[in-house]
């Protein structure tokens, strides 16, 4: 018995780590019921596996049986690999024993497509059910929205699920076409947007009624695989825009492409994911989200991929140079975000002490400010007076020569003189 | 001139009380532990006070948010003795000044709470994220901690709340205490362990007969969760410090 559960939990988990949402976050889930768990506003990464990503979640397939084959997945019904399934029970005994344990902060469930969509989905709701319904479980779900599946059952699940997701898997619907002829994007658009009618709908409710309850209480989100198809980063990030706005997604992931097909469509086996390029496309998700840019300042035609050097924040600022330098002691909390080596905890605390008195260098350095880095886009009470104006790109050597790229090793850009 | 304290919370407001009363310029405040008397500076040992620690806490509840209490409660369970310091500072500076002082992040003393308290709460995260429990045969699921900052105070309601239907128990192994939460209430305990006993691991004959499973289990998860190609040792690091990985199932040597 514990061999055979341990096999399949094998088989199942190393088939749903390509999926790289891994939040807990944004749960409101109470244990009203006395029953076993709740939802943590900020989540919890329980721990972190050897490539340095958070485990939060029991990420598991309830199985990697599928009727389709998209080149980019390695459950693909043409790749000769392993297959398993789990039975509900067994999902549910896991999750419940990972629980207790505090290993997990929840459950997150997908699968290949066996037979159909629907029937796929049903046995989605019954674990899900069957967790919250008899085992009085107020855990994390993290559920996939099988495309394809019927309104009811999907709007079932969302009851019981805290966040459901469904992957575009390629930016754009010419690079879907390529790998997974089969599928396109309208399938990924239709549930999407019928979760988040759904979503809408109940929280109308909810300011009516007293008693409503939860529908998908952390919201939505996708993920797009980069690097398998030639998009530019403009054309990622641009449909990352596109369906945050239309959405509401709550995020959009970026999975670095890791190769595990020989097709000639496809990076030959062995290729390094492209770990940079995936660092610097979350950068730019954050700057849209936390730090209040457009994606068109960052991503334009004249620039249609981010810096490989340097990060989008400076680079923006490098090209925009009229900008700078920014007073630190009299400009608004927005133009203090866009300013390279501050981040939001910093800008807040800025706008706070000033209050109290002109700022100094040591107290920003004090604050938590990447003085260094600042220092070239910034005058506070002491700075010292500086004759001559540097060129963006003059900054960008200044600066690029006392840090050192933790991604160097891979990164062969440099030709050394000596 | 130095205060010296008992090292308890009420001790330290005591000290700030003491501090108006006589107004003697300025002062450091010491613990008794951590206390060198010095040929020419002059001491005073506080005597821990109840009411006017509470009198202390009534007015630093009237001056600050709830947010920058619990910066305060946090900055003195972080047990570090130029904490204590700040903490005494940080109060005669919010008496003495209008409300919304502590929003100050020029001030030193502002800035080392927050820090302090930053430390604390991450090491309180880590604790509500790295706690492994055991299932023993009798049913109550056990933890054995050694945490940096004393946060057993910090993360009880956080258990309590999360397993309502499990007995569990978490011990600090450092400062010899733990919590029992009985399925209704959480208490307070101290536990005499026989001696020659694995006070991190006890050996599986007092475990639950499904304990080892799960922990297998847990292991073979954590090896087929992880993408051989994205190896990033450094990060893994950075984010499992190695003192933590003692506690952790995944971690443990089969």
């Amino acid at each position: 018995m514990s061999d055979r559960i341990r096999e399949k939990l094998n088989i199942l988990a190393d088939a749903a780590k390509y999926d790289v949402s891994c939040s807990s976050s944004g749960g409101t889930r109470k244990n009203d019921t006395k029953g076993l768990g709740n939802s943590h506003t900020s989540g919890i990464c329980h721990t972190y596996t050897e490539d340095g990503r958070c485990v939060s979640l029991l990420k598991i397939l309830l199985t990697n049986h599928c009727i389709y084959d998209c080149l980019f997945c390695v459950s693909r019904k043409s790749n000769d690999i392993k297959r398993a399934a789990f039975t509900v029970d067994e999902v549910v005994e896991l999750t419940m024993n990972f629980y207790r344990r505090n290993y997990i902060e929840g459950l997150f469930l997908s699968s290949g497509i066996f037979k159909n969509a629907d029937f796929t989905m049903e046995r989605l709701l019954l674990v899900v059910k069957k967790l919250r319904l008899e085992q009085n479980y107020n855990g994390y779900i993290h559920l996939k929205t099988i495309p394809g599946a019927s309104d009811e059952l999907i709007k079932e699940a969302g009851l019981y699920a805290d966040r459901m997701s469904i992957n575009l898997e390629m930016p754009t619907e010419a690079g879907l076409k390529l790998l997974a002829p089969e599928k396109n994007h309208a399938d990924v658009i239709k549930p999407l947007d019928f979760v988040q009618k759904q979503i809408t709908q109940f929280t109308a409710d909810k300011k009516l009624i007293k008693h409503v309850p939860k529908f998908v209480p952390a919201g939505q989100s996708t993920q797009m695989v980069i690097g398998a198809t030639p998009e530019s980063d403009k054309d990622i990030m641009y449909t990352a825009n596109a369906f945050y706005k239309n959405f509401s997604l709550k995020r959009v992931y970026y999975s670095g492409y890791v190769p595990i097909s020989n097709d000639s469509r496809m990076p030959v086996l062995g290729t390094q994911p492209p770990l940079l390029r995936e660092n610097r496309l979350y950068q730019t998700d954050w700057l849209m989200r936390f730090y209040g840019f457009k994606v068109q300042e960052i991503l334009n035609d004249a620039n249609p991929n981010l810096d490989v050097d340097i990060d989008p924040k400076l680079s923006w600022a490098i090209r925009n140079m009229q900008h700078f330098p920014v007073d630190i002691n009299t400009a608004d909390y927005k133009m203090i975000l866009r300013i390279p080596g501050i981040g939001v905890m910093s800008a807040k605390k800025i706008v706070q002490a000033r209050k109290f008195g002109k700022l100094r260098i040591d107290q920003l350095k004090k604050i938590g400010v990447a003085y260094n880095r600042a220092k070239h886009f910034i005058v506070c009470l002491d700075s010292p007076y500086q004759l001559k104006d540097y060129q963006g790109t003059q900054i960008k050597a200044f600066i690029l020569a006392e840090s050192k790229s933790k991604y160097l090793k891979t990164d062969n850009n440099q030709i050394l003189l000596f | 001139m130095t205060y010296i304290f008992d090292g308890s919370l009420q001790g330290l407001l005591t000290a700030s009380f003491e501090w108006f009363e006589r107004k003697p310029g300025k002062v450091m405040l010491k613990s008794t532990e951590m206390f060198q008397p010095e040929a020419f500076a002059e001491s005073l040992t506080v005597m821990t006070d109840a009411t006017k620690a509470d009198r202390v806490w009534a007015g630093l509840q009237k001056k600050l948010k709830k947010e920058w209490l619990r910066k305060f409660y946090c900055s003195y369970l972080s047990e570090i003795p130029e904490a204590y310091n700040h903490l005494f500072q940080f109060t005669l500076y919010i008496f003495q000044n209008q409300l919304g002082a502590e929003n100050n992040y020029g001030n030193e003393h502002v800035i080392a709470l927050a820090k302090y308290a930053k430390s604390v709460e991450r090491e309180k995260h880590r604790m509500e994220a790295f706690i492994r429990f055991q299932k023993t045969g009798d049913g109550i699921f056990y933890a054995s901690i050694d945490p940096d900052f004393n946060v057993l105070p910090l993360i009880s309601n956080h258990f309590k709340n999360r397993y309502a239907d499990q007995q569990w128990v978490i011990y600090d192994l450092k400062r010899k205490y733990g919590l029992h939460y009985n399925l209704t209430t959480v208490e307070e305990i101290t536990i005499s362990f026989t001696n020659g006993i694995n006070k991190q691991n006890p050996s599986s004959i007092l475990m639950d007969e499904g304990e080892a499973l799960y922990a297998t289990l847990w292991k073979d998860y954590f090896k087929s969760a992880n993408i051989v190609a994205r190896k990033n040792t450094k990060l893994h690091v950075q984010h499992v410090p190695k003192r933590y990985w003692k506690y952790l199932t995944e971690k443990a040597p089969v």
